[in-house]
């Protein structure tokens, strides 16, 4: 059925607010928050919205008569209110599965997010939730090896991981870096980080650390009996660069290497993300520059969209903040887009920030990882929230100890399986802190220490969220 | 800074993975932690290894795995059982789920000399 060609300038809304279309199980549907000019009516905008991120421009043009535009256009099927905010709304928008190139990251956010955000019509974006169809994240790699295979390689089972980033940040020799890494390794952690910004600076050649870090990591396994491993900083100026750091890691016998997959773009993590696949080689992800993007309210991309991308791109373990603390607030949502990293469905729920039912097949699971001004007083709620397959990392709490960095690692050791030890016996862990953390602590000083430095923390027992209006 | 402390010295350990750094468990708290296996629905198993070979990807299976098993008391009957025949192996009990081919739980219960 032919059309004929109608030159002029069409309200969007006529060909892409379509409130009857059932989206198909092969669409790619997206919410986000609009925010609109003054006077331009909903269905408008959210019609713009989706031209603008599919096949759509300001006019008619004669060559969209060459194509059917209906099979391939991207339409709003819905239209929500969001709860407590008058001036926005939520549009649902469907994308035909054909508009994306297979197991391309890049390619879907390029198409979904990379016209539309600066549209006039709009003074505000936010893209909230993507749903995947099951027939797009069966052409995507996604993470290289996964939790459990991660498991098997590192030996460690039954618990959440154990981590520290080394600080201070910048300004060490190689050699006095691996000294900071042996000390925590050899006082029972897991897992010692490069800091994001780590690459290879003046005062620090990244070959240089590489070596000093093999050694530290050889030395503290034969002495403490289990494996170890110091996420590698890969992250590099050019892909060349990457991966020729990434050889070196694995020719030094490393078991991890890390990326910043915003810096360092969805093209390198994927292509990182298939050669740790191919060479044995853990992926530790770090999200520097992510609150540039998800931090603000109305604008920007929700940090589960970039979780859940980078689930599909590929990454072992990936940072997702504390809960506790300062970000007591969030407790909800952060739980909501933990579950889109480890686990192999997610139901709708808006009480969690998931808009979609997401199903992630065979896909394997990424670790949560808490990072971020946490100490041994936060373990009992950091075990409850994030359980097992998760990676709590302590940096200041680590290092900061009076005793050092091992002393340090070793209280955190302790306290960990005190609490997993506790929960498996069927104890309310959130409930008995103070207790199963002063039990613990009179068998080991290095504990009784550090709990005595950074007593002043208050806890309660019974979190109360704050009525999360938003979502 | 209110406490002040003299600095202490850490002494490196060789441990054994998960609550390696806990003080040795008690009956009724290795009890506790069989408990939770069983409860999860995992299945038990018990693995044995000479204490030099502590960091193989493989110790020896005790008999095969106890799909299914329910009854702590055999479970503890096997870990005992697995001891007397190997008095100088480490012995661990290990908590198996076949849905993630994982392990849930794993935990040494009788260390080898």
């Amino acid at each position: 059925m032919s059309k004929k060609y109608d030159a002029g300038v069409k309200e969007y809304r006529d060909t892409y607010w379509t409130p009857d279309y059932v989206p198909l199980d092969t669409d790619l549907l997206a919410c986000f928050k609009c925010t609109g000019q003054e006077g331009v009516p909903k269905e408008e905008v959210a019609a713009a919205v989706a031209a603008e991120s599919s096949t759509g421009t300001w006019s008619t043009v004669w060559s969209e008569l060459l194509t059917d535009l209906d099979f391939y256009k991207g339409r709003c099927y819905r239209i929500e209110d969001v709860p407590g905010d008058k001036e926005s709304f939520y549009a649902f928008i469907a994308y035909p599965l054909d508009l994306f190139e297979e197991g391309s990251i890049t390619n879907v956010l390029t198409s979904l997010v990379g016209n539309v955000f600066g549209f006039k019509a709009l003074r505000h974006l936010r893209l909230e939730d993507l749903r995947f169809p099951i027939a797009f994240i069966k052409t995507c790699y996604g993470p290289p090896n996964g939790i459990c295979v991660e498991r098997d390689r590192m030996n460690k089972y039954g618990r959440p991981l154990l981590g520290c980033t080394i600080k201070p940040k910048l300004g060490l020799s190689g050699k006095n870096y691996g000294r900071v890494v042996y000390e925590c390794l050899r006082g029972g952690l897991d897992f010692t980080k490069d800091d994001e910004n780590i690459n290879s600076q003046p005062f620090q050649r990244w070959q240089n650390r590489f070596e000093f870090v093999a050694d530290a990591i050889k030395l503290s396994e034969q002495e403490t009996g289990e494996r170890k491993g110091h996420y590698l900083n890969v992250t590099a100026n050019t892909p060349e660069e990457m991966y020729e750091r990434a050889e070196f890691a694995k020719e030094l016998g490393m078991p991890i290497i890390m990326h910043d997959f915003i810096t360092g773009g969805f093209t390198a993590n994927t292509g990182l993300s298939k050669w740790c696949r191919k060479n044995g080689m853990l992926l530790h992800i770090h999200r520097a520059m992510h609150a540039v993007i998800d931090r603000h309210p109305k604008h920007g991309i929700h940090f589960r969209v970039l979780a859940k991308c980078l689930r599909l791109s590929g990454g072992d373990q990936l940072h997702t903040g504390t809960v506790v603390g300062k970000l007591e607030g969030d407790r909800q949502t952060t739980l909501g887009y933990i579950d889109q990293l480890r686990e192999s469905f997610v139901p709708e729920d808006r009480s969690r920030g998931n808009f979609f039912d997401q199903d992630w097949g065979s896909m394997p699971g990424v670790f949560a990882v808490a990072s971020g001004g946490i100490h041994v007083w936060h373990m009992p709620a950091l075990v409850a929230i994030f359980g097992d397959d998760s990676v709590l990392q302590f940096g200041g709490g680590t290092h900061g100890h009076p005793w050092g960095s091992a002393a340090g690692a070793a209280a955190n050791r302790v306290a960990l399986e005190a609490c997993v030890k506790a929960r498996n016996a069927g104890r309310e862990i959130e409930k008995e802190s103070r207790d199963i953390l002063m039990e613990a602590g009179k068998h080991s000083p290095e504990l009784a220490i550090a709990l005595e430095t950074w007593k002043e923390i208050k806890f309660e027992f019974d979190t109360v969220d704050k009525l999360d209006v938003q979502n | 800074m209110p406490f002040q402390s003299t600095v202490g010295d850490y002494k490196t350990v060789a441990t054994l993975e998960t609550f390696g750094f806990l003080p040795p468990m008690t009956q009724d708290e290795i009890y506790d932690q069989i408990a939770y296996i069983i409860a999860q629905g995992w299945s038990p198993l018990i693995e044995h290894v000479h204490p030099s070979n502590s960091m193989a990807t493989y110790w020896s299976y005790w008999k095969l795995p106890f799909f299914g098993e329910k009854d702590l008391n055999v479970v503890v009957n096997e870990l005992e059982g697995c001891h007397r025949a190997y008095p100088d192996h480490h012995v661990r009990i290990v908590g198996y789920d076949a849905y993630t081919q994982s392990q849930g739980a794993c935990f040494v219960v009788f260390e080898g000399r």
